[in-house]
């Protein structure tokens, strides 16, 4: 068999032989690869090929082909729609805001972890900070409940007790962003602290050390030394980010989202939920998520391109 | 140790001072949870807020199982976090064991065809129809299959396979092993720390999620917990009409604090088992993804 491989000029009959032969001979792993060949072209292919609906006005009982083709007066409809800015600006802005804040907060919490000396302190702060990573949203907002009900939310019970009205955080629509925003950052700064841990390990004592010497204060080691130290891992994370900032964070918005704060906080996602399935307007919705994708998509790619230029500094 | 000037001793009480305060912030709203479950309803109209119950009582609890169908509701999501991580596994692993052998023919091609997935998606509303042209909206495996393989977990598997010391495994083949029992004896126990990691992933992913079920499911004794929880917590008129003479017993809000708890807690036993392995899964992760 090698050596009808290696041969150079091979009959046409021969080489589909061959082909057949390199299947045969690696038959138990083309067999193994086979379910999630299938899995993938029936779960996300077929879904993308389901796209043609945002070019129709699909009707559920005409379905997929008898529907009327109408090109593209979903996107232009979508684009002219009064609801467009709105939830355009609000997917863009909790984005944004989630970015700076959520972003920043892990690194400062690494940081400070960086500092303590005191093995066991480290990792209990660690261990209780990480465990809300493994919550449920549904959890989250439970818990939000607990905090900020009207009723007896331990905050509105504290406010009714200094004789301050109480607050209805959770449908107020001015608390609607900055619920959001904390409540991520709660969740997830211990979990988005492990990274820049493991790369603050990484930095040579030697360095710190130096520092001192020279006389630099503790600013100067984290301007000079450790920023600089964790410096790729930082602006890597940033670009990966950067490239999902139409993803504002769909289970979560979702969960706290009610029809009185729903103006500041509804998002691309949970628009196209609420049109597409509660309202059936399937055509749009789904020229909304395509929207969407194509949009992420891009930059995605735009993110890989300019992350990979970082690469032989990180790892 | 070199010794610490003043204001390097201050600097280091503040760093402790906010780590033990970001702490408390992360633990208090859970002992807040818990004091409001187990207080009786007469106890917080005298005392008020209530952090460290004088009595206590399991009425909130009671009330939870019996008329919001708590027990079915774990039931249905063992069954999706069990059943659904197994198969993740295996099918993860499966598809991960031929990608990671670089002599493999048309590798390249089928990575992509899988890579792409993970960049571009036909989103939510195809996918709907697609499932319920499956006949699946309904069956308690639209939970399970249509999240059977994560891409990005493949990845993660098929990049730890490729770093394993090839020799290894072309011993056992000398010795006259089949691609699968080299799989099976030598890989698979070579890399048992990287399927943990990607268990507790899925497994994680499993217990949380709640969207697919609102979406696909519609029979409430088929809804897993985190749909049940959320029932309570926006006050969803559930199941049965005992939650109606029940009333009176407890308060609303402890009934739902009762809920957090209940689902809380299962994640809060298997936390310390899982500890061990996450922070390896997440550098892998975002090293190889």
């Amino acid at each position: 068999m090698q050596a009808k491989l290696a041969a150079d000029a091979i009959p046409r009959s021969q080489k589909r032989n061959s082909w057949i032969r390199t299947i045969q001979k690696y038959k138990v792993m083309y067999i193994l690869l086979f379910p999630a060949l299938v899995y993938f072209a029936v779960f996300k292919y077929i879904p993308m090929a389901g796209i043609i609906i945002a070019f129709k006005n699909y009707n559920l009982a005409l379905g997929l082909w008898d529907s009327p083709w109408v090109g593209f007066k979903n996107f232009t409809d979508f684009i002219n729609g009064v609801y467009f800015w709105d939830i355009m600006r609000n997917t863009i802005i909790i984005s944004l805001y989630k970015l700076l804040f959520g972003f920043s907060a892990p690194i400062v919490l690494a940081l400070l972890l960086n500092e303590v000396y005191t093995q066991w302190f480290k990792k209990i702060v660690q261990t209780i900070t990480y465990l809300p990573h493994f919550l449920s949203w549904v959890i989250v907002y439970g818990l939000m409940v607990a905090l900020l009900a009207p009723g007896d939310g331990l905050i509105n019970m504290i406010l009714k007790e200094n004789g301050v009205q109480p607050i209805s955080f959770l449908t107020e629509p001015a608390w609607g962003r900055l619920l959001v925003i904390s409540s991520e950052i709660w969740k997830d700064i211990g979990w988005g602290a492990i990274l820049y841990l493991a790369a603050l390990a990484g930095i040579d004592p030697s360095l710190y050390e130096a520092a001192r010497m020279d006389g630099a204060s503790k600013w100067r080691q984290l301007w000079h030394v450790t920023l600089p130290g964790i410096r790729g891992v930082i602006i890597l994370m940033l670009i990966l980010k950067l490239s999902h900032i139409l993803d504002a964070g769909f289970d979560q918005i979702f969960m706290f989202a009610n029809s009185f704060n729903q103006e500041k906080i509804d998002i691309i996602d949970t628009w196209v939920y609420r049109e597409g399935l509660e309202r059936l307007k399937i055509g749009l919705a789904t020229a909304v998520g395509l929207f969407k994708a194509v949009i992420g998509f891009i930059l995605v790619l735009a993110a890989n391109k300019i992350a990979k230029k970082f690469d032989g500094q990180i790892w | 140790m070199i010794k610490l000037t003043i204001g390097e001793k201050v600097w280091q009480a503040a760093v402790y001072t906010i780590l033990i305060l970001l702490s408390l912030l992360c633990l208090l709203p859970f002992l807040y949870v818990v004091a409001v479950s187990v207080t009786p309803e007469s106890e917080v109209l005298r005392r008020g807020i209530v952090i460290l119950p004088e009595s206590f009582t399991f009425a909130a609890y009671k009330e939870v199982f019996i008329s919001h169908g708590i027990g079915q509701a774990y039931k249905i999501t063992l069954f999706r976090t069990i059943v659904g991580t197994a198969l993740n596994v295996l099918f993860t692993v499966l598809a991960a064991y031929p990608l990671s052998k670089k002599y493999l023919p048309g590798r390249s091609p089928f990575l992509i065809f899988i890579v792409f997935t993970m960049m571009f998606s036909g989103g939510l509303i195809p996918t709907y129809l697609l499932v319920r042209s499956m006949g699946l909206l309904n069956s308690p495996w639209v939970l399970i299959i249509p999240h059977l393989i994560s891409a990005f977990n493949l990845v993660i598997i098929k990049g730890f396979f490729e770093q394993l010391p090839a020799e290894i495994e072309e011993s056992s083949r000398v010795d006259g092993a089949s691609e699968l029992q080299s799989l099976w004896r030598i890989i698979l126990p070579l890399s048992l720390p990287v399927l943990a990691t990607i268990s507790l992933f899925y497994a994680v992913g499993h217990w949380n999620s709640y969207f697919d079920a609102i979406v696909y499911l519609n029979d409430s004794s088929l809804m897993p917990l985190q749909v049940v929880l959320r029932n309570i917590l926006l006050n969803v008129a559930t199941q049965s009409a005992d939650s109606m003479a029940n009333s009176g017993a407890v308060s609303q809000f402890a009934v739902q604090m009762a809920a957090v708890v209940m689902t809380t807690v299962p994640i809060l036993i298997v936390y310390p088992f899982m500890q061990k392995h996450f922070t390896k899964g997440v550098l892998l992760g975002s090293i190889k993804g």
